[in-house]
Order: structure tokens, then sequence, then C-alpha cells
């Protein structure tokens, strides 16, 4: 058939892919925020000097010996106060602890900061040699740096696992809502058009940009960073895959009914924002008390984020991260099945 | 590349169809009932449209026309009734009927985006046959804005992209739901004219409207749906005969009008009717009942504010069948 333009399949899925990449703002959220967000988050996050702590000595008698014991350790910054002022900076957190000198000494601060807490010690220790203390045991510090355990490296798993996350969510949702509200979906349902076909062609569009998206997100760590590779390329590709799955199925879902985008976008984000907090993205989840762990770990942002980290920064293989594969399968094959059932063409 | 017919050629099953079997319908529906909760929308609705024919379903919004062409397109479920199209069923041929039917729904939105051209092309992919989407772009005349993103339509041009996404698949039969509403009178005007080259053309069209002069000016024979219910049916030049006469005249006076009794005696009235603020005549020939109704206010005394003269037309149909008028839905 010579006027024909070619298999319904390409058609649709370029359909989606112009759709997107005529999208300037869509662009933006794909490809710019999360390199963005690593930037500021990596910025804000390098490791650095440790910085001195603040600790005020309560002027008095016995101060100034105080100040000049304090002041010969590099990590402390001291400054001598009146009583009402140095209570101040402490109550404000601008100093870390107030030494109160005298015939005994006393220690102001509170004990739930940790910056507190090691003040405490220097400070002691510091007052302690002051006065003549010896330390019986020879120790020397061996500091590390080493690629792997800094907060960026942890950090760009998470935000990769984040955006497909999201971009997976909104892209199939968004799209598939608002054409339903377009009524095209209604249209496309009078034409012979295979409705397998329409599906499919939202998830391969999808992995057009995903390949994109990770790319450029563990690229830029990668040489930003230095974030570390240390697992197998191919092993990183399949936790992709099933992750971009597990979110495409969900997204398939939340839009397999909502008839307009309002609608939509706050059911997105009532799936999304528990992900948000509780998936270790920014941070790990073992801070949850342990008896919400079992839920963490079943969601599928969790086993994204910690099978990159595993095959990234740890090397692991596939029997380490065959677990997480399973939960995001899992995930996938269950939405899909139930939006199929549910889906609404009108 | 303008030809006369517009590019358009009768498809090959049509002319075949059309003469080995002369009586068969393109669709065939019989007692469609279509139920939404409480609401009847089509109540036992009967239809026969033939082959080669335009035919229209004139009525007011929410007559039911929308729903009966979505129950004959097998986009709605009946709840009772039998629907033959192409003489097949959807239950048994859906696939094959979806490949041979064309259709243009109410408020479709196509992707924004997308260019005119590559809005054709994707319908014309689902198809197996059909003509290039040029072609059909061409006897919409909107072959210039083909590379226009579709955002950047008029609504005509919206109306004409959906009617070539429609025709792109050369359908024997041809679904057009509303397909001037909400379009300005040029816009409806250059609609007109690309539907009349389809009429020409001898393809099967069913259009519904709640606009008398289209039905009037594309269709060879229209069914007036009122309630979900066939309440006429015929040609145009039939049904407007059926009032008995072709002329409207209508007028106001000051005071009270004349009896109708009064009015009923003059020569040509076929038919008194009050309105608001005003009564309305059909007759046969107004040279001769204006002069005699302006006597007949003359002798009563009573001072003519509105006097105006009209064709009948199928609006005039409608009222005459429902009382109503057709934009008073």
């Amino acid at each position: 058939m010579a006027d024909h333009p070619g298999p319904p399949l390409v058609h649709l899925t370029l359909w989606r892919l112009r759709e997107l990449t005529r999208e300037p703002e869509a662009l933006f959220w794909v490809f710019a925020f999360p390199i963005l967000l690593a930037l500021a988050l990596g910025v804000a996050f390098r490791n650095r000097a440790p910085q001195a702590l603040s600790v005020a000595v309560q002027a008095g008698p016995g101060a100034d010996s105080a100040v000049s014991a304090l002041a010969a350790v590099p990590e402390l910054r001291v400054v001598k106060l009146d009583s009402l002022e140095a209570y101040q900076r402490l109550r404000s957190g601008r100093v870390a602890l107030v030494v109160i000198p005298g015939p005994w000494v006393t220690f102001q601060f509170d004990s739930t900061r940790s910056e507190s807490r090691l003040a405490r010690l220097e400070a002691d220790a510091a007052l302690q040699r002051g006065a003549g203390r010896h330390d019986l045991i020879v120790i020397r510090d061996a500091l590390i740096t080493e690629p792997g355990s800094r907060y960026i490296d942890f950090l760009i798993p998470g935000l990769l696992g984040l955006n497909i996350m999201s971009t997976g969510m909104w892209g199939i949702g968004f799209g598939i809502v608002r054409t339903r509200s377009a009524k095209l979906l209604r249209r496309l349902q009078a034409s012979p058009m295979r409705r397998s076909q329409f599906l499919l062609s939202q998830a391969l569009a999808r992995l057009a940009f995903l390949v994109l998206e990770v790319v450029s997100v563990l690229g830029f760590g990668v040489v930003a960073f230095g974030v570390p590779v240390r697992g197998s390329l191919v092993l990183v590709a399949v936790i992709v895959l099933a992750g971009a799955l597990a979110f495409s199925g969900l997204g398939l879902l939340v839009a397999s009914r909502a008839q307009t985008v309002e609608g939509v976008s706050g059911l997105m984000n009532v799936v999304m924002v528990p992900m948000w907090v509780f998936s270790g993205v920014f941070f790990s989840w073992a801070h949850f008390p342990d008896a919400i762990h079992p839920l963490i770990r079943a969601l599928p942002l969790t086993a994204l984020n910690d099978g990159l980290r595993a095959v990234l920064l740890d090397g692991a293989g596939m029997p380490a991260v065959a677990g997480f594969l399973g939960i995001m399968l899992a995930w996938g094959i269950a939405t899909f099945v139930v939006s199929v059932r549910i889906f609404r063409w009108s | 590349m303008h030809r006369p017919d517009g590019g358009l050629r009768r498809p090959a099953a049509i002319r075949l169809i059309a003469t080995a079997m002369p009586d068969t319908s393109a669709i065939r529906c019989h007692g469609l009932v279509k139920r939404y909760g409480d609401v009847v929308a089509v109540d036992g609705l009967d239809l026969d449209v033939r082959f080669g024919e335009c035919f229209g379903l004139l009525g007011p919004n929410g007559a039911g026309k929308t729903t009966t062409v979505e129950v004959l397109q097998g986009i709605l479920p009946a709840d009772a009734g039998d629907v033959q199209i192409l003489g097949r069923t959807w239950g048994d041929h859906e696939h094959e009927l979806r490949q041979r039917i064309g259709t243009q729904l109410q408020e479709t939105r196509f992707p924004e985006k997308l260019t005119v051209l590559e809005t054709t092309r994707l319908f014309r992919s689902f198809y197996r046959h059909g003509m290039p989407a040029e072609r059909a772009l061409g006897i919409v005349e909107l072959e210039e804005k083909k590379k226009a993103w579709v955002k950047n339509l008029s609504g005509g041009q919206r109306q004409r992209l959906a009617l070539a996404v429609a025709l792109v698949s050369e359908p024997e039969l041809l679904f057009l739901d509303e397909p001037t509403s909400g379009l300005d009178p040029q816009a409806r005007r250059q609609l007109w004219d690309v539907l009349g080259t389809l009429r020409a053309a001898g393809r099967t069209v069913v259009l519904t409207t709640h606009y008398m002069d289209e039905a009037e000016r594309l269709c060879d024979r229209v069914a007036v749906v009122d309630h979900g219910r066939v309440i006429a049916l015929g040609t145009p030049r039939e049904l407007i005969a059926s009032l008995g006469a072709e002329h409207v005249v209508e007028f106001a006076v000051g005071g009270d009008p004349p009896a109708p009794e009064h009015l009923r005696a003059l020569p040509g009235v076929r038919e008194v009717r009050p309105e608001d603020g005003g009564v309305r005549l059909t007759v046969a020939q107004p040279h001769t009942t204006v002069p005699a109704l302006l006597a007949l206010l003359g002798r009563e005394g009573a001072e003519l504010t509105r006097l105006a003269t009209h064709h009948a037309t199928l609006e005039d149909v409608f009222l005459r069948l429902t009382g109503r008028s057709l934009r008073d839905g």
C-alpha cells in the first residue's frame, strides 16, 4: 500500500516524543532540574575542613586561664562573654557550649545537639590537659576522603531514582489525562487503532527519554563530582528499566480514570510525596523508626534507590540486587494489569 | 492541483454495493434505546440511511442526536434495539467496521503541538486503505496549513482538520456530529462548501445539526429528532411542504391582536399560532394575505409594531411539531 505512512506504533510513539520535545518546560523538568538540584546540593554539602566549634567562657575568676587553655585547641573558637550574653548565644545556637570557670568548672550546653557534645569533649580534654593531665595512650588520626562515602555519592543515585519516578509518572499520567480531557481518547477509540499499541507507544516514548535523562544525570555526577560507578553499567541499565516499568505502571494507574489534569495532579502527589520523604532520596531511610522499615522497603522508589546505590557505590552484582528488581517488577506488573482493567477511554 | 470534484473518488466498494444491491441500507437502526441513569436519551429511535445519501439528524441540543450517532458508531453500547452498519453488527465485526467508517466527533481537540500533516498521517496510519494525508488536506482546503501546529489554527480550520482526519481513510460511511457548531458564519459557509463536494461525490454521510439552514442545504433527507425519537422524516422540501403552505408571516400589534378566527378567515392562511409578543401565520401566498391582514388591523384600529415574512424553513416545521423553537432547546 503505497499511500500508507507506516506502522501506527511508530506514529503514536512519534506523537508522544514530539509533544515532549516541543514543550520546553518539559525538557527543563526532565533534564535541567535534576542536574541543577544535584549541583546545588553537591555544593552545599561538599566535603570541607570541619568547622571550628564556638565556645564561650563566662567572665569571672579563672576565665583568662580557661580561655588560653581552650585557645590552644585548633577545633575550638573561644570568646569571653558576660553570663547573660553567653547564655543568649547558647540559646540561639551561636555558641555550642558555655564554660563557667570557678573552683569547679561547669559546662552549660544542650545535650541533644551533636556539635555541643563534641565541643564538650574537646573543652574537657583541653582543660584537663591545661591542668596537667597526661594521656596514657598515643593516638594518631588517619583521615579519609574517598569517593563513594561522601554525601554527593549518596545523593546522585537518589536524584536519579527520584527523576525516574517523577518523569515516569508525570510523563505517562499527564499525557494520558490530557488526551482524555481533550476527548481525543474517545476519538482514537472510534478509529481502528489498537488500544494495546496506544499504551505501548506511551512506554516506548518514555524509554527514549529515559536513556537520555539517566545518561545526563549520572554523567553529570561522574564528571562534576567524581561519583564512582563500581558495578556493571548493564546492571545499572536493568535496574533503571525495572524502575521505569514500575513508575510507568503507577503513572498509568493514577491516570486510568482521572478526567482532569487538576484531578490527576492531586493523585500524583498523594502517590509521590510519601516516596520523596521515605524512600531515601536525600537522607537514609534508616532514620525512620524500625517498625515502618518493612513498609519503606516495599516502596518502588526505595528499591530503585537502594539498587542503584548498591551497584554504583558498592559494586554489587545481580544476586545482591535481585530482591530490588523483584519489588519493582511486581509493582510494574500489578499496576499495569489493574490499570488496563479500569482504564476509561472517555 | 484543483480538480472539479475536489480530488474525491467514490470508493469502489460503494459503487459495487450501490449497483449490485440497490436496496441495501448503509445504516439500519430499529427501536434504539439509550438511558443515562433515569434519563432516557434515546427513546425507541428508528433510522434507515441509504447508500450515497447525506442524511441529517436535526434537533435541538439535548434531543439525543449525539447519543444516537455514538451508538451507531459503536462508541456507546445501546440499552435496547438493533443496529446494523454496512450490513454488519458491532458485536461481530467491530474491527472491520472501524476500518470502514470515518468519524468526526464533537469537541475533539487534536494534539496542540503536532502539525496538521502529522495529525492526519497519525490517523491515516490506523487504516489499511485510504488516501495520502496531503490529499485529504486538499479536500478540506487546508493544504497551506499543513506545517502549522494545531494550536495555531482557527476554529474553522480545526473543524476542517477533523473532517480531513475523518476522510483520510476514504470511509464508506461518514459520521459528522455538529460539524459547524460554534463557527462564525464565514467559517460555516466554507465548511458547507466542502461538505457540498462530499455530497456531490455520492458519499454516504450522517450529519447531526441543530441548524435548520445547514440541514436544508446539505441533506438529501432529514430526520427531525426530539426527546430521543424521530418525529418527522423526509426531504427538506417534503417536510416544509407538510406545513401545507410555504410562507410565514409574523406580526405584532400595540394592543390585543385580532381574534384567531378572524385571522384564520384571511385569504391563504393555513395556521395561526400566537407566539411571544405577536402572532405567526403560515400562509400560501404572502402577497394576498398581507394586504388583507393590514386591512383587518385597520378596521380594528390596532397599531402594527412589527411585520416580517419569510419562506417556511425546517425551523417552522420543528415549531409546528413541538411548539418549541430549535434554538430554545
